[in-house]
């Protein structure tokens, strides 16, 4: 029995110590923001932060994050306005509204990485260069080429929070 | 009776079902008889196409899939046009086997080109014969009757007024589907050719979208394939010598399953399936029978091939003799694969009542008799619903995890999913095939095109799947010669004016001694681009003419110049200061990193590509990167612009990574590129910025716009190359070891 903590909830799942956090999140709390791409930690859609820290839950085992806050595409809104003192969450994160106003996905599987890297950019550096974007996110790969709309996205998150903080 | 079948037929088959559905078959329409029994629905029916709720709004049924490309919200907005909806009163279900209509794969960026045409008819004849109903109801004439957001009113008068939802509300049409109705005229179209965002996108970004990936069934069990890590030669397959159970005794619950030379793994817990995949001691019989990627393009020069002729006009040897300037060179594309960023994953329950299997195919009902073949089933006993999966760019290993999937489930007696691995996926795909072509063109000294020649080789596309292969022995098989798998006529050549051109197509049997393949985006055209483009360019630079004048000289094509004259525009090309020598006056000229421009033009079926490639290379490393990329689409009646700007835009990204990154190696026994590090495609951090022009042509039918710029992109990029450096790579990808070999050699 492991116990962990996704998205502000506490939850305790059978897991061998040495599962994979992707399939416990995936398979036992049935979400569907961290999933599948390679299991080798290469391309960044099972992409989680744990404290805060964008992690590749595909490589991590679940024994861990033991202790540890894990949050998900799912729970990203709820991160961001506790960090930015927000009194109620927004429905969405302002990366993943910038994705929307942008229409920067195509068949949007690889945005979970994409948006939780984001996040954690966003969180660490407000205002990023586009240099800063692009070394920031270079572990996060995308088939359908939508890097250069994610990059304006992200650009456009920034200024959303700087907005929000006024 | 239609209720209680479609009540038998409910239980599991439901999963995935929209609500809406489910309450509109109980209602008696007819499509609750849809969704009771196997399609495909009648065509010839309004029905089949279009359903009107109580409600006032409006479901259309598809049968082309979302891919990513936004075709799912395109066709809505053909629909809701001709019907006179909004758009948010309206929307589509599910591709099932069950429900929608066939009408064929989602390929060649056919869903607006075929699908549009057909969805908009059926609305039109839908809402005339809604009108018909209404001219009942409110005593007045069809042509007195004005519509507006699905409200029919009688002139400008608001007090006599119906609504679609009044007049049928969940009832069927029970009309048929002639394609006779008269239609809205373009120059009153409000939602077509407006930007639409995309419908699928806010589920998609907050986690609420359910990708084939992420089904779960109760009781369902985690299949994982076992073979060899990647394919050999299409005809070996792949074959066990021995299979050791006891390797995997340690971890509980596995159940090894074996047909023939079909090998998986099931347990209840991915991991332990995951881990017994990995750890399954087989040995597997690996004949030495490639090439290797070192030997592919000797092997396929020197292979009988099957010749044709696709395409001849004039006499090309006199006119090749008569040239004032002549360029005679050879080409070379790797193959490249569809590397879907989730590996496929599909998900099957097969019951003595029939069987349901979730998958993301980009044909349901294709994928219904590759499943009802491994399962020795009628095709009608299994239904097929479509689960969007990650941008899958062709067919890639799709319909090999269904058949897995299923005759997992077959054996097991419960639900089975199956995800195929990075490296599975990786290893196994149908590449998009290798290609060699020979190029002669001569020009005059006008430099006018006075001929043409290009010879080239590849071998067509594989039809078995490697489940099938393995499982039932089904030998190897190809598909015939055709579209996307012979020279294209229309990316070599004809776009420009010549007197004097052949294409000498060959044909290489491509079963034994060379890798499975299928159609990838841009099939072919990459790499018939890639030789053409460049051929010419060479020979503008012989004649030392710009490259876009030497272009605009030879073609009167009034698309094809609005196109280049488009993206020349957007990119401010200005023409060559040193035309032969291009911008650079040796090789040797400028610093380490130098820069340049390219252009190129593209086209897969139809559409007009045009592209504009700036790169910088730095000549000690050998690294290409391109700064900026430009693509012009004229694509006739663009339908939702927003939709294809981010076509264009991925196509340019991708052109950069199939250019610059992508080919498949292999050994003399099997593929080696089995994961994104012996695969690299192109990185966050060296992504272009683009620029994506749609030339809108309302006056137009629509056509394809998933394919053509991809293959102009990547013709400008090797251009691009020449320009920066004033040598020339003849073989893609441009990969740093090519580079510094041949800048040594320049």
């Amino acid at each position: 029995m492991v116990t962990l903590t996704v998205n502000d909830r506490r939850a305790s799942v059978e897991a061998a110590p040495d599962t994979p956090l992707l399939y416990v999140l995936a398979n036992d709390l049935a979400l569907n923001g961290p999933r599948f791409g390679c299991g080798l930690a290469q391309c960044g859609s099972c992409s989680v932060l744990v404290d805060g820290v964008e992690t590749r839950s595909c490589v991590t085992p679940v024994s861990r994050v033991d202790g540890k806050r894990v949050t998900t595409l799912e729970g990203l809104a709820g991160y961001y306005a506790k960090l930015a003192k927000l009194t109620t969450a927004p429905a969405l994160h302002p990366l993943q509204q910038a994705v929307i106003d942008e229409q920067a996905a195509q068949c949007g599987y690889c945005y979970n990485g994409m948006i939780v890297k984001g996040a954690e950019l966003l969180s660490n550096t407000p205002r990023p260069t586009e240099a800063q974007i692009r070394t920031a996110m270079n572990g996060h790969l995308c088939r359908c080429g939508t890097y250069p709309r994610m990059l304006t996205a992200i650009q456009r998150a920034a200024r959303m929070m700087a907005e929000a903080r006024r | 009776m239609i209720r209680r079948e479609f009540l038998k037929a409910g239980g599991a088959l439901v999963v995935g079902f929209s609500l809406r559905d489910v309450a509109f078959a109980q209602n008696g329409t007819s499509s609750a008889m849809r969704a009771a029994v196997p399609g495909p629905p009648d065509a010839k029916l309004i029905d089949t196409w279009i359903a009107i709720h109580a409600d006032n709004t409006a479901t259309a049924y598809i049968g082309y899939v979302e891919l990513g490309q936004g075709a799912s919200t395109a066709l809505l907005q053909i629909a809701a046009e001709e019907l006179d909806l909004d758009m948010n009163q309206i929307s589509s279900v599910r591709n099932d086997t069950h429900v929608t209509p066939n009408q064929g794969a989602t390929v060649a960026s056919a869903a607006i080109e075929r699908g549009g045409p057909t969805i908009r008819a059926a609305a039109a004849e839908a809402r005339h014969a809604l009108l018909t109903l209404a001219s009942q109801r409110l005593g007045a004439p069809v042509d007195r009757l004005v519509v507006s957001r699905g409200v029919v009113s009688v002139g400008s008068d608001a007090g006599q007024s119906v609504r679609y939802g009044d007049l049928l509300g969940d009832k069927p049409f029970s009309v048929p589907f002639t394609g006779n109705a008269p239609q809205k005229p373009v120059a009153q179209y409000k939602i077509v050719g407006a930007r639409q965002p995309r419908l699928d996108l806010p589920d998609k970004v907050s986690a609420k979208y359910v990708y084939v990936q992420q089904v779960r069934l109760p009781g369902m069990l985690h299949g994982r394939v076992v073979r060899p890590q990647g394919q050999g030669a299409y005809a070996d397959g792949a074959r066990i010598v021995s299979v050791d159970a006891a390797s995997i005794a340690g971890i509980p619950g596995v159940r090894v399953v074996r047909k023939r030379d079909f090998l998986a793994v099931v347990s209840p817990n991915e991991w332990d399936a995951v881990r017994a995949a990995k750890q399954l001691k087989v040995a597997w019989d690996m004949p030495a029978s490639l090439a290797g990627t070192e030997g592919l393009f000797d092997q396929m020069r020197s292979a009988k091939t099957i010749d044709s002729v696709i395409s001849e006009k004039g006499d090309v040897t006199a006119a090749l003799g008569r040239a004032a300037h002549r360029v005679q060179t050879t080409y070379r594309g790797p193959y490249q694969g569809h590397m879907p960023f989730g590996p496929n994953c599909a998900v099957a329950d097969v019951t003595s009542d029939g069987t349901t299997l979730m998958c993301s195919t980009q044909s349901v009902y294709g994928t219904r008799d590759k499943v009802a073949k491994v399962l020795g089933v009628p095709a009608a006993s299994v239904r097929v619903q479509y689960y969007e999966g990650a941008g899958t760019f062709g067919r890639s290993c799709y319909d090999d995890a269904a058949q897995a999937a299923a005759m997992l489930s077959q054996e097991i007696g419960k639900p089975v999913r199956v995800q195929f691995s990075r490296t599975d996926e990786h290893g196994w795909d149908n590449f998009g095939p290798a290609h060699l072509a020979d190029v002669k063109v001569g020009a005059d000294a006008n430099g006018k095109i006075i001929a043409y020649e290009y010879d080239g080789w590849q071998h067509v596309w594989s039809t078995i799947e490697t489940a099938e292969q393995l499982a039932l022995g089904t030998p190897a098989n190809e598909s015939p010669d055709g579209t996307s798998r012979n020279l294209n006529k229309i990316t070599l050549g004809s776009m420009y004016d010549i007197a004097n051109l052949r294409l000498n197509n060959h044909r290489v049997p491509g079963i034994k001694g060379y890798l499975k393949a299928s159609n990838l985006r841009s099939p072919l055209d990459v790499s018939f681009a890639f030789a053409s483009e460049q051929a010419l360019d060479e020979l503008a630079h012989m004649a030392t003419i710009d490259p876009l004048e030497f272009r605009r000289r030879n073609m009167s094509d009034q698309r094809w110049l609005a196109v280049l004259d488009a993206v020349a525009k957007a990119a401010n090309w200005t023409p060559s200061t040193r035309p032969g020598q291009s911008r650079r006056a040796s090789p040797r000229a400028g610093g380490r990193v130098v820069t340049g421009r390219g252009i190129g033009l593209g086209t897969h079926m139809s559409s007009y590509g045009a592209a504009i490639a700036d790169v910088r290379v730095d000549r000690d490393t050998g690294l290409v990167v391109c700064t900026h990329l430009y693509g012009a689409l004229d694509a006739g009646l663009v339908v939702n612009p927003a939709a294809v700007e981010n076509q264009i835009s991925g196509q340019l990204v991708q052109a950069a990574s199939r250019t610059l990154k992508e080919e498949v190696t292999f050994s003399n026994t099997n593929v080696t590129s089995l994961d994104w590090n012996s695969y690299p495609i192109l990185r966050f951090g060296e992504t272009p910025a683009v620029t994506s022009i749609v030339v809108q042509r309302m006056d137009q039918k629509s056509t394809g716009a998933g394919e053509e710029v991809v293959a102009a992109a990547s013709a400008a990029i090797a251009n691009a190359f020449f320009d920066a450096t004033g040598a020339r790579l003849r073989e893609y990808p441009l990969t740093p070891a090519r580079v510094r070999a041949a800048l040594a050699k320049a």
